[in-house]
């Protein structure tokens, strides 16, 4: 049984350290987007580390959240402000 | 503030906070220690009311006053985002052209569409037995139906995404939890106490108040994240400020 | 050994700070806020792991089994939808930064306009 333990603690200890690089990393992204992919990473490998946690109901809903609804709103935020600068572009090229 | 000023500062409350987190943490329970009191004290309330899952027992039963608190906030992000979110009187809708999509996305979307919705209402109803119950249900709901968008185009999916009835789903849901707490003081009990027929333990009819608040947050999750998402979803692709030379969603 | 579990929930949370702090795009400061915010769930994860625990569900097993602690997962997962929607609301008042004063660079914010 010790043996078990052990083996489920190494699991933490590298689901753990993945969350901790992707956080990271989230973190110091500059750019928006690359910020959103490695945001789904990160709700994967948070997801990961609930489930070997023993915690199935927070990896559910961290997985449809953090794994596709805040990258896909941060990605669809990015779009319309773009967008907006394209059009502040054409004008100022009009004038 | 200057940049710099902002950085030192940062960094004089991040050593604080560092030393203070350090110190309180060796302060904790061991990891994976073996005494839990109040998880102790909740699984056996799980017990006395019959429901097998205990996570949605202190959720819904045990601590469900805080639980309405916690919708209530959702609810008042959902409402606040509307609000921005809508379309200004300077702005118009632009046409949105009808995308290509693969032959094979289109067969595994439609495949994956009913299954994944029929998975979020079973993740809902089984709240009270297995992992699940409203709030996971109503999230892979939302993100579910959004298949459409990635199978067909965004035709199909505000064809198959009746925002009006969501809207109003959304304030039903979040009226419903509130207003369960009424049968509680209707016989006498406590606001939110679980006072209908507990069932029998392990049965999907057991629980008592439990499966009824779960649907009920199941609900407002999935109808107000899909009108959430919809808010952004029109920002993104279809409409257009006033002054621009947009030509649509095409870029 | 163990204690590394509760301090990468601290430097989880300050990462997240840094980045809200240097952020020169209000669309990114809402991104770390998350990276923050998911501190929160390690930590009271961590706290309510139980050694040889199972997850804490009696459908199919006894009811004597050992399990990890219910209360802190209740915490995380209502706070994990809601922190969704929360997010969400940032992000739309940053769509109308964008859109009342053309940018979305935090530091580019000088004073209050009509």
């Amino acid at each position: 049984m010790n043996g078990s333990y052990a083996t489920s603690e190494y699991l933490i200890a590298v689901c753990v350290l993945l969350v901790t690089v992707t956080a990271t990393v989230a973190a110091l992204t500059p750019e928006p987007v690359r910020q959103a992919l490695v945001l789904a990473m990160l709700g994967t490998a948070l997801t990961l580390l609930f489930t070997v946690l023993q915690a199935p109901d927070v990896a559910l809903s961290q997985l449809g959240v953090g794994a596709a609804v805040t990258p896909l709103l941060i990605m669809l935020t990015v779009r319309r402000v773009r967008r907006s600068s394209t059009q502040q572009r054409d004008r100022e090229r009009q004038r | 503030m200057s940049r710099r000023l902002r950085l030192a500062l940062f960094w004089a409350a991040a050593v604080v906070f560092a030393v203070a987190f350090t110190a309180a943490c060796t302060g904790l329970p061991d990891f994976g220690t073996l005494s839990h009191p109040y998880g102790s004290r909740a699984i056996a309330a799980a017990f006395h009311q019959r429901t097998a899952n205990t996570i949605s027992s202190v959720n819904f039963d045990q601590r469900a006053f805080d639980t309405l608190g916690e919708e209530s906030i959702l609810f008042a992000a959902v409402l606040g985002g509307l609000v921005l979110l809508r379309r200004a009187r300077d702005e118009r809708l632009a046409g949105v052209r009808r995308g290509r999509v693969l032959p094979s996305t289109r067969m595994f979307g439609s495949l994956l569409l009913p299954i994944t919705l029929v998975t979020g209402v079973y993740i809902v109803a089984h709240g009270q037995l297995s992992p699940g119950g409203g709030f996971q249900g109503g999230v892979i709901l939302a993100t579910g139906l959004h298949l459409a968008y990635i199978a067909a185009d965004y035709g199909v999916l505000k064809a198959i995404r009746p925002l009006a009835v969501l809207d109003a789903a959304d304030a039903v849901g979040a009226g419903a939890f509130a207003v369960l707490g009424l049968v509680g003081l209707a016989v006498g009990a406590a606001y939110l106490q679980n006072v209908l027929p507990l069932g029998t333990f392990g049965q999907l009819s057991s629980g008592g108040l439990v499966p009824v608040i779960n649907a009920a947050v199941g609900v407002e999750v999935g109808s107000g994240v899909v009108v959430l998402l919809a808010g952004f979803l029109d920002q993104a692709v279809e409409i257009v400020s006033p002054t621009g030379k947009d030509n649509g969603a095409g870029r | 050994m163990t204690l590394l579990f509760f301090l990468a929930a601290g430097w989880i949370f300050l990462a997240g700070v840094y980045g809200m702090v240097t952020s020169r795009n209000i669309i990114r400061t809402v991104g770390c806020l998350a990276v923050a915010q998911s501190s929160t769930y390690v930590l009271l994860l961590a706290v309510g792991f139980r050694r040889g625990g199972t997850s804490p569900y009696f459908t199919d097993t006894s009811t004597r089994t050992p399990v990890v602690d219910p209360v802190v997962q209740a915490l995380a997962l209502t706070d994990v939808v809601v922190g969704a929607t929360v997010t969400a609301l940032l992000l739309a008042l940053a769509l109308q930064l964008r859109k009342r004063h053309g940018t979305v660079d935090p530091d580019a914010l000088t004073g209050l306009r009509g």
